[in-house]
């Protein structure tokens, strides 16, 4: 299968097979104007499998939303057809407005302002806990 | 500086051991202490009523040479116009020098403390903190025991969504020699991730039980806990598990004679009567001492913020 190669835009590489779709939703991919590819278990020298996401438009990601569902994952810059420069991601220590905290009693369920911020608090095993009500959120 | 305290944890080994020095400094000499916050307000910002924790702080308050002023309930306040928590903190640090807040939703305090411009110290948030009752359970246990290391201690009840008995384990999980029972029925057993996160963590040893007399003879401290209906969102699990230990002078044939009862309050059913009058009760000692353990903890955070 082939997709096309980008002008310019950004692609999302090395993202571990089947973690694409979150990539998608938590970007809010399906509100952008450009195109958007997604390719999934694509075969990988360094990984076996992985899933790639191809954006037609050099239009802001929030890298928190994807160190948080992938950290191995790569972000390269596309400028006329080739490779501008790349971005490496890490896990962030904290994420801003990237998931909701979905205990009921919350601060953040009633107070509807509220950015809606998570810790980590245990790199080793992924551990997110919301800055205000500490509930752990749910693995990605 | 303006320093908060949202969580037991905030405060370190030896700042907590501070305050406990402070308190019973208190104790032996309240006079020393009474104009101590003369001129100083404390806000009561009660979003939900509470009225022991509340008068305690506001005794505490009163004690010390200050004032006081706040709500008691959410409806009396500009919160029932639909004012943001942090708007709430804003407007009363113009009018006060430090606030104690509870609020039924987790995580409000904290919004207070990033928005005000003195101390917040949290009253309790829902099913989530409550520091200075376990300030106050920590103080009782140095007065009652001498020590606040090597002892076992059995939490009872409710420990599923029992935020003293979390928060207290924490505390404890600080000091050396500490053996943990936990005595609950399968539905209120401690939750796992307190298990993992603190005793396992930390090398506590504990024990998991649901029959209290069993291990009634090796406890120095029991710590008996409500189980409250507040918590639950289903009346017919609180119905069937409510009544599930109930301490009797019965239950206390095999305890220590110098066994020490502690319990939150406010008591439903689960400690009878009966034992009131027995030397062991320290409940209502307990709450006595959450007004000195209050009266240190406001005396520490308005000096530091004066400095």
């Amino acid at each position: 299968m082939k997709i096309d190669s980008i002008q310019n835009g950004i692609v999302i590489d090395h993202i571990s097979a089947g973690r694409a779709m979150d990539l998608y939703e938590l970007l809010g991919l399906k509100n952008v104007d450009c195109s958007v590819a997604m390719l999934m278990n694509v075969t990988s020298s360094k990984m076996g499998k992985k899933d790639i996401i191809k954006l037609d438009a050099d239009i802001p990601v929030d890298l928190d939303a994807i160190g948080y569902v992938d950290p191995g994952a790569t972000v390269n810059y596309i400028k006329n057809g080739v490779l501008d420069h790349k971005q490496s991601i890490r896990m962030p220590k904290m994420l801003k407005n990237v998931i909701k905290c979905k205990n009921p009693r919350c601060i953040t369920t009633v107070e509807q302002e509220l950015d809606q911020v998570f810790k980590l608090t245990d790199e080793e095993h992924k551990v997110y806990r919301c800055l205000y009500c500490e509930t752990q959120a749910e693995n990605k | 500086m303006v320093r908060n305290i949202l969580d037991v944890v905030d405060l370190s080994v030896e700042e907590i051991n501070d305050l406990i020095k402070l308190a019973c400094d208190i104790i032996n000499d309240p006079k020393a202490y009474s104009e101590k916050c003369r001129g100083k307000k404390l806000a009561t910002l009660f979003f939900e009523p509470s009225t022991r924790t509340r008068l305690s702080f506001e005794a505490a308050m009163y004690e010390l040479g200050g004032n006081v002023l706040g709500f008691s309930e959410a409806q009396s306040s500009s919160a029932s116009k639909g004012e943001s928590v942090a708007d709430t903190a804003r407007v009363v640090s113009c009018y006060a020098d430090i606030i104690a807040m509870r609020h039924p939703k987790e995580g409000a305090p904290r919004v207070a403390a990033d928005n005000a411009s003195i101390p917040v110290i949290n009253a309790g948030d829902g099913g989530h903190n409550h520091p200075t009752q376990t300030l106050t359970d920590l103080l009782t246990i140095y007065r009652e025991k001498g020590r606040l290391n090597d002892f076992t201690i059995g939490f009872c009840g409710d420990l599923k969504f029992g935020r003293t008995v979390h928060s207290l384990i924490n505390a404890l999980s600080r000091y050396t020699g500490i053996k943990i029972v936990l005595i609950s029925p399968e539905e209120l057993k401690l939750p796992s991730y307190v298990k993992k996160d603190v005793l396992m963590a930390k090398g506590i040893p504990y024990v998991q039980t649901t029959d209290l007399e069993s291990v009634m003879p090796e406890l120095d401290i029991l710590y008996m806990t409500r189980v409250q209906k507040e918590r639950f969102f289903n009346e017919e699990d609180y119905l069937r598990l409510k009544d599930s230990y109930i301490l009797n002078m019965k239950k206390l044939e095999n305890a220590k004679k110098d066994l020490c009862i502690l319990h939150p309050l406010p008591r439903v059913n689960e400690i009878s009567k009966e034992i009131d009058n027995d030397p062991r009760a320290c409940y209502f000692k307990q709450v006595l001492n959450g007004k000195y353990i209050r009266m240190a903890l406001m005396l520490t955070l308005l000096e530091e913020a004066a400095r």
